[in-house]
């Protein structure tokens, strides 16, 4: 999918996650957490949004997380959200 | 002989030095007061001293001595800043801070740290902006924390050796008698029971009592007696009224909380120490406190009332007791205006002090005498240990207060903790910080699950009969973990902050500096 | 054993602190919703979640209910395609007005477990009854689907709809709950009553809980884990129903090994109405944790 503008999803409330992704102009997915759970669960959030991305074909983004003890559910949930509103597309694909 | 009444005495008798010649010139104190009126006299108080600067020189502190604080303003201290500041403007170095706890309105004591007027602290325990402070470095020397009864162990065993204490009194009379309420005025920031500052009050070198309520003598009852009392200093305000005196400890609405609290009573319904005439405690924190309020359904229901109730007294547990369901109250700290309330005016709800609360080798000690116990924890782990210090983030945020105490004292230590705190599970293969051992908790309480200790089969059978629903310590793990998944291990340096002593002092576990430059 | 619906505890599909923790307060059933705690520019936000939710979160035996949005709106097409790929119970479908909004609901189900592979009618349906025609129409929208579980009373819209306002003691509601209740009755499903929402108002919540198990209902709506425990002790039968239900049981066992056609009990005569309440009364018991068959005298 190709992100024509910024998308944001998710909420600063506790358990949520806010996400903001915008296409960049450098190669690759460069994401700047915010987490108070960083130490022991950053590794994974950041493993949960590249492989979101990644499934629904983003590749050169820029992405803003704000983490609030999110799982790893909710970040999927808000990721894809983020993509589809940024793509402007509708065509959701469930499974 | 002729003593200087001009009796004779025979000589034999002060051969051995067991008696000496009575002689009021020389023996100070025994000369006939002037005669002055008791009004004037407690004008004249030779024990209130114009200012803090003076009473200090005159206790004689000096350079790397011990002061010692209580914690039963909470949030609303203004002591310790106060004093602090006033020994750092008088130039003292090095001093050893030995206070029953601090909270986040200790912050400022960053900067005594920084420029060496504190240079070690002892405490139940820290929160805030000093607390992460001291996790991430702050202080050479490691912060020493006792659980409540470890350091009345500790000072009245003189281990914890205090020279000065400076001990905060909503009301104080000119010779001494100090409180944490006033029967005379209505206008003191009562704070109730004065547990903690009595043990200090008893053992300290010199006593330095500082009120914003000099009231007429004698001020009974007294939490702190006149003839322990060396130094009496007025000053405008001992704390903020608003935090000393928050009104009854509000019930929790969290409903996770209140699932917690619904399942702990039923543990207890169900244990075996739920008779008529039985004892009990709840720790802070907002499922323990709850438990009072289902506890009081069960008990009418089964028509059984409860011998005493220990501790941490709350408005709730007030309520039962003036409700006749609770009979007496022992009261080492009172949570809340109504349990101050209470102390002021309800004829069975006595105040102790902290030996008598929770010293480990006193010839009497409450915990001892306790049926069951509610504590709440930050973490267990598979071994039943608890940890009540630090955060999952590694950075200090508790207390041991009388956890410790009161789960090896009580036959019955129910452990409540929700199985999750956001992304954090609460329970683990090893807590970060130990605080409480394993073999003195019986029962685990989650919001999703009860684990009861192997070492107590009988209470397990118990469960089993009242169909409560177990799980082991580990499914109760496996099941948070499916839910947050594995946590990494925090970054931890090498250098010890904290200290985590059992209560008799030995060391329990230590606390490392978490790495901040995440 | 018969499911019970004693409470449904509704969700906001968009808040992920609730949904994650929505099945710990032991209600029956959890109602995740996408209609009207959604605003309009997060629908597709509180899709998302409850669908990974719906996959990923281990809610147990506890039926996972999801309100959608009606398919004359933009968004109930894509609600109910993401639910049921995710394995919802039950699709809950509000503003019932006629049993085609039914059969419309059902056919997008249906066209939706046959792409996916799912079998088709596992995925249940309830539908919400919020307006004067809808209850006009209670038994024929009750009798439209066997994908049908329940039929709940939505008061707030109702009450609008009829153009009066909400009491404390339900008048305006009586004639709606009767028709709900027996046109469930009538068409062999669960009749579920309306939310109630002023959580400091215990007492009258507790007397309209009491008004809606004698009209007949099987549970209700509740909005807040708090009021879960209050439903279910009133909907559970007491220890004193629990024991005259085992002795009518226990001389029904005892009329069967004589052979006998008649059940006597005190030197009454018991009918088959009471034996079968009796039966209904234990399985109750058992299903809500009050009685354990297995456990020895």
């Amino acid at each position: 999918m190709n992100l024509i503008s910024k998308g944001f999803a998710g909420t600063l409330e506790s358990g949520d996650i806010f996400i903001e992704i915008e296409k960049s102009e450098q190669p690759g997915i460069h994401i700047d957490l915010q987490s108070k759970v960083k130490n022991q669960y950053g590794k994974q959030i950041f493993s949960v949004i590249t492989e979101t991305l990644k499934e629904n074909g983003i590749t050169n983004v820029n992405v803003k997380a704000v983490d609030q003890g999110s799982l790893d559910c909710t970040i999927r949930a808000r990721v894809t959200t983020a993509i589809y509103r940024g793509c402007g597309r509708t065509d959701y694909r469930w499974e | 002989m002729k003593n200087s009444a001009m009796r004779e005495i025979p000589d034999y008798l002060l051969e051995k030095g067991e008696f000496s010649l009575y002689n009021p010139l020389i023996t100070e104190g025994l000369k006939k007061k002037e005669s002055l009126s008791s009004a004037e006299r407690q004008k004249q108080s030779r024990k209130i001293i114009s200012s803090l600067e003076k009473a200090v020189t005159l206790s004689g502190l000096r350079d790397g001595m011990t002061i010692s604080f209580h914690h039963h303003f909470r949030d609303g201290d203004y002591v310790v800043n106060y004093v602090i500041d006033r020994l750092a403007e008088m130039g003292f170095k090095h001093l050893r801070l030995a206070a029953s706890s601090l909270t986040n309105i200790h912050a400022p004591l960053i900067r005594h740290i920084q420029n060496h007027v504190i240079d070690s602290i002892e405490t139940s325990g820290l929160r805030g902006e000093l607390a992460e402070a001291i996790s991430k470095g702050l202080m050479d020397i490691p912060v020493t924390f006792r659980s409540h009864g470890g350091r009345a162990y500790a000072v009245s065993s003189d281990q914890l050796h205090i020279d000065v204490a400076f001990l905060g009194a909503p009301s104080c009379d000119p010779f001494g008698n100090a409180n944490g309420y006033s029967r005379d005025t209505e206008d003191t920031s009562a704070c109730g029971s004065m547990g903690y500052a009595r043990v200090d009050a008893n053992y300290a070198d010199k006593v330095i009592i500082l009120t914003d309520h000099i009231v007429p003598y004698p001020n009974i009852p007294f939490g702190i007696s006149q003839y322990q009392v060396d130094y009496i200093v007025e000053i405008p305000e001992i704390g903020d009224k608003n935090k000393i005196m928050s009104g009854a400890t509000r019930y929790t609405n969290n409903p996770r909380d209140l699932l917690i609290a619904q399942k702990a009573v039923d543990v207890i319904a169900a244990s075996g120490y739920f008779y008529d005439g039985f004892s009990l405690q709840t720790g802070s924190g907002g499922a323990a406190l709850a438990t009072t309020r289902f506890l009081r359904e069960k008990m009418l229901a089964r028509n059984i009332k409860a011998n005493f109730a220990l501790g941490g007294i709350t408005g709730q547990i007030v309520k039962l007791h003036e409700e006749g369901l609770i009979k007496k109250l022992l009261d080492v700290q009172s949570f809340d205006l109504d349990a101050a309330e209470s102390l002021k005016n309800n004829r069975f709800h006595q105040q102790i002090d902290a030996n008598y609360y929770a010293d480990p080798f006193s010839e009497g000690s409450v915990v001892n005498e306790l049926d069951v116990v509610v504590l709440s924890a930050l973490e267990v782990d598979t071994e039943f240990n608890v940890n009540v210090l630090t955060g999952s983030d590694g950075i200090i945020r508790g207390a041991i207060g009388g956890h410790q105490d009161t789960a090896a004292g009580a036959a019955f230590s129910i452990v409540v903790a929700p199985l999750t705190r956001g992304r954090n599970s609460s329970i683990l293969d090893h807590v970060t910080t130990l605080t409480t051992p394993g073999d003195t908790v019986d029962v685990v309480v989650t919001d999703q699950g009860i684990a009861v200790n192997p070492l107590r089969p009988e209470i397990k059978e118990r469960m089993k009969k009242a169909h409560i629903p177990l799980s082991t310590i580990e499914e109760l793990k496996e099941k948070a973990d499916k839910i947050v998944g594995i946590a990494e291990p925090l970054p931890f340096d090498d250098q010890v902050v904290g200290i985590v002593t059992y209560r008799d002092g030995s060391i329990l576990d230590v606390i490392r500096k978490i790495r901040s430059d995440q | 054993m018969k499911r019970l619906r004693r409470t449904m505890l509704f969700v906001p599909g968009n808040s992920p602190g609730m949904i994650r923790d929505a099945h710990i307060y032991g209600s029956d059933s959890i109602m995740f919703d996408l209609e009207d705690s959604v605003a309009l520019g997060e629908k597709d936000a509180a899709r998302h979640l409850v669908y990974q939710a719906l996959k990923f979160i281990d809610y147990g035996n506890i039926e996972k209910v999801v309100r959608v949005n009606p398919l004359n709106t933009a968004y109930g097409k894509d609600d109910i395609e993401a639910m049921v790929c995710a394995g919802v119970d039950v699709i809950r479908l509000p503003k019932t007005e006629t049993p085609q909004d039914i059969l419309d609901t059902e056919n997008a189900i249906t066209e939706i477990e046959k792409k996916t592979g799912i079998e088709i009618g596992s995925t249940k349906m309830m539908a919400a009854i919020e307006s004067a025609l809808g209850v006009v129409n209670a038994y024929p929208i009750a009798i439209s689907s066997k994908r049908l579980v329940g039929i709940a009373l939505g008061a707030e819209d109702y009450t609008a709809s009829l153009k009066t306002t909400r009491s404390l003691d339900g008048t305006e509601l009586f004639f709606a709950r009767s028709q709900i209740v027996v046109a469930a009755r009538a068409a062999g499903i669960d009749a579920i009553d309306t939310v109630f929402s002023n959580l400091n108002d215990m007492e009258t919540f507790e007397k309209e809980i009491r008004l809606i198990k004698q009209l007949g209902f099987d549970g209700k709506s509740v909005i807040n884990p708090r009021q879960i425990d209050v439903v279910h002790k009133i909907f559970n039968p007491t220890e004193k129903e629990i024991e005259k239900a085992l002795r009518i049981l226990e001389a029904m066992r005892e009329a069967e090994t004589k052979g006998s056609g008649v059940v006597n009990l005190d030197g009454k005569m018991i009918d088959k109405p009471v034996l079968l309440r009796a039966e209904r009364m234990i399985d109750m018991a058992i299903a809500s944790g009050m009685y354990y068959p297995d456990d020895m005298e």
